[in-house]
């Protein structure tokens, strides 16, 4: 394997690219505009909703909005049912990356495609799906009731919608991180005698831990954004089930002061969050 | 064509007579809770007319400039009921119930009319059952829907075990059972339609609003549960 230096020891052999995209445009000439242009399009579309929503923000009501009982509960919620979210997604998500990443068996493509599935679905199909399998007339819902459990219109419901499509991006990032590790480290801890616990725990996940918390963010930010699901499986209730996006929407009906300011925060911790990564993909 | 969601089965049936009146026009719907509407309206979306189940959301309409005062028609009512589950599971049979503890109830947001229809009813209520009945009823609710239909959708899948609807709605879904508001406690909803500033086609948005007057379209609004102008 390359390390970091020598990668860029490598680089650094090529002739120096040009610094700066302007010089780039004026000096390349005719056909650099084809790259940069249809960007800037993009880019502007990207932008601008992102800019107008702060400028809008920006004036003093902002956090008498930003404050208010309806946002504070909200927020308050988003919070603590991401969290949780991170934590079972964490938990019971680890071992299933490390399975499908080192293990091989039968029907585990399946297992793959059933794990990326939620990501390409429209999160009012997984709404649906979920209201239909668990709701208290869903095809578990009566199994569900000998226990005492309805999951309709509770925070647990929230918190099921948001691992259902949140869950499988620290997957795939877990996947991905333990299938880079070196084959020769594994066998020179069996040799060692090492149980496969502590391979996993002193060799395995400590050399996963970067992309195992990259993945863990991920999945907060998708958490705390989630929407369609939960409207569909949790309903809408202020300190119950009325998420950030939930209030956003409602808000949007009733005050958009408190929509707009709950939009710009939202803004404000997914970019933080996206930093979070990109610090850690960079070290890694 | 903007209209309140609990117009969907009635103007549905009532563009289909404008339409073979009207050779060659297409009325596209967009149902919704009135204020949802009122939103998009103020946001510049395109309508042509606009039917609210509220005269709030449609003031709010003509106060932004959408809508010429002038234009702003009545044109029908609606009133209150109770809708259970076919299967009853929390096994109601009077209003009084509403208040048993544990007891699954969901309704319209506050803002969404027959939300503010509903919290009227309830307070209607209160000083008929006794003091705090309106505040254990309203204990009782799991989740404020964006708009009526929402409320029906819950309580047809039953995840609910009652909801407050228009008595259109109830008629709209047959599967589902009643109980029925007296209307010395019910409220009695004021339909409005206009036609707006900014129609596509201007004459003939005045013709539907007319049409949706009619003694035809009258026949249709009181086959599915709505009442006449007071």
């Amino acid at each position: 394997m390359m390390t970091h230096t020598e990668a860029s020891e490598l680089a650094s052999e090529n002739p120096e690219p040009q610094e700066g995209l302007l010089n780039r445009f004026l000096n390349d000439g005719r056909s650099s505009w084809i790259f940069v242009l249809p960007g800037v399009v993009l880019l502007l579309l990207f932008g601008l909703p992102l800019l107008a929503l702060i400028l809008r923000a920006s004036n003093k009501t902002f956090l008498e909005y930003a404050l208010s009982e309806q946002a504070l509960h909200a927020l308050r919620l988003s919070l603590v049912t991401s969290l949780v979210t991170v934590v079972v997604t964490v938990l019971l998500g680890t071992p299933l990356a490390y399975l499908l990443a080192r293990w091989k068996f039968r029907f585990k493509s399946w297992v793959e495609l059933l794990i990326d599935l939620p990501v390409a679905l429209p999160p009012s199909v997984a709404g649906l799906a979920l209201l239909i399998a668990f709701g208290r007339q869903g095809t578990f819902g009566p199994f569900l009731s000998q226990f005492g459990i309805t999951l309709p219109f509770t925070s647990a419901a929230v918190i099921m919608a948001q691992t259902f499509v949140a869950a499988p991006l620290y997957i795939r990032a877990a996947r991905i991180g333990f299938t880079e590790i070196d084959y020769q480290l594994e066998e020179a801890a069996h040799v060692e005698g090492a149980s496969p616990w502590q391979l996993f725990r002193e060799v395995m996940f400590p050399l996963a831990g970067r992309s195992l918390t990259s993945g863990a963010i991920l999945t907060w930010t998708r958490a705390i954004g989630e929407f369609g699901a939960t409207i569909l499986f949790a309903g809408n209730l202020e300190g119950v089930t009325q998420t950030m996006p939930m209030a956003i929407y409602l808000g949007f009906e009733r005050s958009l002061g408190v929509a707009i300011a709950l939009s710009v925060m939202l803004v404000g911790v997914s970019t933080i969050l996206l930093l979070l990564t990109r610090r850690l993909d960079r070290k890694h | 064509m903007f209209a309140a969601a609990s117009l969907t089965q009635a103007l549905e049936q009532i563009g289909k007579g404008f339409e073979s009146q009207h050779p060659g026009v297409h009325l596209t719907f967009n149902f919704a809770g009135s204020q949802a509407l009122r939103t998009q309206i103020e946001q510049g979306a395109p309508a042509d007319v606009f039917a609210a189940a509220s005269s709030v959301d449609m003031d709010a309409v003509v106060t932004a400039g959408y809508a010429d005062p002038s234009a702003v028609q009545p044109f029908v009512t609606n009133r209150l009921e109770v809708i259970l589950p076919a299967g009853n599971p929390a096994g109601l049979s009077k209003l009084q119930d509403l208040a048993r503890p544990g007891l699954k109830l969901v309704l319209a947001a506050p803002d969404v009319p027959v939300g503010k229809y509903s919290r009227q009813a309830l307070d209607q209520m209160d000083s008929a059952f006794g003091a705090g009945f309106a505040e254990s009823v309203l204990g009782n609710v799991v989740s404020e829907e964006d708009n009526v239909k929402q409320v029906v959708a819950k309580v047809q899948l039953g995840e609910a075990d009652a909801g407050i609807v228009y008595v259109s709605d109830a008629i709209a879904a047959p599967d589902l059972k009643t109980i029925e508001i007296p209307p010395q406690l019910n409220v009695t909803a004021q339909y409005v339609i206009a036609a707006l500033k900014g129609a596509h086609d201007a004459s003939l948005a005045i013709s539907f609003v007319e049409y949706a007057r009619s003694p035809d379209a009258r026949s249709i609004f009181a086959k599915w549960g709505f009442g006449p102008l007071p």
